[in-house]
């Protein structure tokens, strides 16, 4: 901040993604004053109407919601004997679902927490909507357990409530484990996303025409006054959140890998799962803040705030994530051969060459070889190529999910018990049902809360620097004592 | 330069008149955060003590010039933290290590789980839950405090009434000095923020 002149060509830059030498890339493009950061992060919430393909959009949401509505109502007055699930397999498309969306929500608190920490300032104009992201995908995460548990009504079982059975839940189980790293995660990512909304959500109330918005908007903003007393233990406060969720983020996932790396079955008992899932949960979390952002950006008129340098960056980080997770890929290979073990050998070429070569070529090919692309900066930068790139990686990490749990559980130890897993109408609706419950609460979101942290990006702008640009005209020598507490007026 | 907008209530205010209301403070609006930065020092070293800043995002460096002492927020976010990590070892050895029966609202039993001949307080499979509620604890914890220190929510405040402070979270910075400071003397005070470079000072009513 400090090598930028108070009379550098702020906002003047229309390409951010050169970088110059001493100078720091603009985060904000033709933007001169924070009233202008402000007026176009409300405009969207403040417009009477929505753009028409955002009606359209929510339209098509709402339709998948009821797929998924009438799904779960038909499984649950049923049993889970509608799924196709069968002896082997017993883990499907309900548990694959559970971890591609736990995974999509891993991008959010990332770029919230360990982004934060890194002092990584570009992460303000995207880490609110990430954040969204995130809630509604642990919202469709926790879906899918809680019906794949098959009798519903007992699903409080999982909590260690007192109850006249004198029944207690298994803490040695990973299961359990999951229950309790997700909901904190939950819990955790909720806490993050409000507590960084209060100011905006003030911005909006102190802008409020309408009594229904001043009234809903300033319940939800607390009483929230700027005050800089305040500010000192809020921004306290979300260090420590976010140095509290950095492990976090990083535990939920291994949880989740243990489900699978603390049982026997081979494909599955290995130990590079944990570090191998997280990679794969924030190269997918990010592809899906991408696929989201470039939508978003061009209907809402965000680019000066959501700017081609941002989706650069985060088109490195899937860059970067592939290819741990090719790494991951070949090092359990490696491994597989490496440990002499008969089934562990049979799993991984099974898992290649056997019955589900197809997903694993699919996985392969979207998850390794597409993101190599990404080496070239004409195509991190081309809007069209990235968002057909980030869909292409998020089919890619749905069936590595499929990959890893379908394949291991189709062939195991005993020839005899082998089958063969064939998803159901079912199956599929509560799939792309998934999608409609996502993006219909990410289009509320778009449509009725702040969608860019506005304090936060004003935070970040060269006119915030109360010693540089900021700097003010009244010309107080401002200096770090208070030598001149009497001075110049 | 600075232009002085004086409110009509503002001039009945500073008469000892018969007045209904009170006076909650003065506020003086600045356009940037370096005049703000400069100004928030003199009312510092003015000795002022019931006065604050508004802005609308942290300005960087201002907690040092306002002279604000640090929050002691993240001891007891510690604290919380070890509660956490208490309570989710003490609930898991209950629950799956001992028989022993309890009252915790009702009268509850644990029961000492045999998983796969593991000892009934397996401590390592106990971590992740342990890990999980510390986290859950100290989070839960840091929202919590910080919004009762800071005395939110509080829906109401005199502030809400000035038209010019809805810019406080949009555009403009803003000192207020309340009048139940011992130092505030209402034509003084105004005086003095006047020579601080604001764009205008007014009063607002409690």
């Amino acid at each position: 901040m400090t090598t930028l002149s108070p009379d550098s060509h702020i906002g003047r830059v229309s390409d951010n993604t050169i970088d110059r030498p001493g100078e720091r890339a603009p985060l904000v493009l033709n933007m001169d004053t924070f009233g202008q950061v402000t007026a176009t992060v409300c405009r969207v919430s403040e417009a009477e109407k929505a753009p028409f393909a955002w009606y359209v959009a929510f339209g098509a949401s709402l339709g998948l919601l009821s797929l998924l509505g009438l799904c779960i109502t038909y499984l649950i007055f049923t049993g889970v004997g509608v799924w196709g699930l069968n002896n082997p397999v017993m883990w499907a498309y309900d548990i694959t679902n559970f971890v591609f969306w736990v995974g999509i929500g891993h991008a959010g608190t990332l770029i919230s927490a360990i982004l934060f920490l890194f002092r990584q300032k570009w992460r303000t104009g995207i880490n609110r909507f990430a954040e969204a992201m995130t809630i509604f995908a642990v919202i469709c995460a926790g879906t899918f357990p809680g019906i794949h548990v098959g009798r519903v009504w007992f699903a409080y079982w999982l909590f260690p409530i007192p109850n006249q059975m004198e029944m207690w839940p298994q803490f040695r189980s990973p299961l359990l484990w999951d229950v309790f790293a997700v909901s904190t995660y939950f819990t955790v990512s909720l806490l993050f996303w409000y507590t960084g909304m209060v100011p905006d959500l003030a911005t909006l109330r102190d802008r409020a025409k309408g009594k229904v918005q001043q009234l809903g908007y300033g319940l939800f903003a607390l009483g929230w006054r700027g005050s800089n007393r305040h500010w000192h233990r809020y921004e306290r406060a979300y260090l420590l959140l976010a140095a509290l969720s950095t492990p976090l983020v990083l535990s939920v996932h291994s949880v989740v890998s243990f489900d699978f790396a603390t049982s026997q079955l081979p494909g599955w008992h290995t130990t590079i799962f944990p570090p191998y899932f997280v990679a794969g949960a924030i190269f997918s979390g990010f592809a899906m803040v991408v696929t989201l952002a470039v939508p978003a950006r061009e209907l809402f008129g965000l680019k000066d705030l959501i700017t081609l340098r941002h989706l650069d960056n985060m088109n490195k980080v899937i860059l970067v994530t592939g290819c741990m997770v090719g790494y991951a890929y070949s090092m359990e290979f490696f491994i597989a051969w490496y440990s002499g073990a008969m089934y562990e050998k049979f799993a991984f070429i099974n898992r290649a060459f056997g019955q589900y070569w197809w997903a694993y070529l699919l996985m392969v090919s979207c998850n390794v070889i597409t993101p190599q692309l990404f080496w070239s900066k004409r195509i991190r930068t081309s809007i069209p190529i990235m968002f057909v790139l980030s869909i292409i990686v998020n089919v890619g990490m749905w069936f590595e999910r499929f990959v890893i749990i379908v394949s291991s559980l189709a062939n195991d130890f005993l020839p005899s018990s082998w089958d063969l897993f064939t998803p159901t109408w079912v199956d599929i609706g509560t799939m792309v049902g998934a999608f409609g419950l996502f993006f219909t609460l990410f289009l509320l979101f778009c449509r009725y809360l702040p969608m860019i942290a506005m304090a936060e990006v004003k935070a970040v702008m060269p006119q915030a620097d109360p010693h540089g640009a900021g700097a003010g005209k009244h010309g107080h020598g401002h200096a770090q004592g208070h030598d001149h507490a009497h001075g110049n007026h | 330069m600075a232009t002085i907008v004086t409110t009509p209530s503002e001039t009945q205010a500073r008469e000892p008149a018969p007045k209904a209301t009170r006076m909650y403070g003065l506020l003086a609006e600045f356009e940037t955060p370096g005049d703000l930065m400069a100004a928030a020092e003199k009312c510092r070293d003015a000795g002022f003590k019931w006065w604050d800043c508004h802005t609308p995002f942290p300005v960087h460096g201002l907690d040092g010039a306002m002279g604000i002492k640090r929050t002691i927020l993240p001891l007891l976010v510690f604290g919380a933290g070890a509660t956490g990590t208490a309570a989710a070892f003490l609930l898991q050895t209950f629950t799956n290590s001992v028989g022993w029966t309890i009252w915790a609202g009702v009268w509850v039993t644990g029961y000492p789980f045999l998983i796969s001949g593991k000892p009934a307080m397996s401590l390592p499979a106990f971590i992740p839950v342990i890990f999980e509620l510390t986290i859950l604890f100290s989070a839960l914890a840091c929202v919590k405090l910080m919004f009762l220190f800071n005395g939110l929510p509080q829906l109401y405040h005199p502030l809400f009434k000035s038209n010019r402070f809805r810019r406080a979270s949009n555009d403009r910075f803003f000192i207020v000095i309340e009048a139940r400071d011992p130092k505030f003397l209402p034509k003084k005070t105004e005086e003095f923020l006047k020579t601080l470079g604001p764009i205008s000072v007014e009063m607002v009513e409690d």
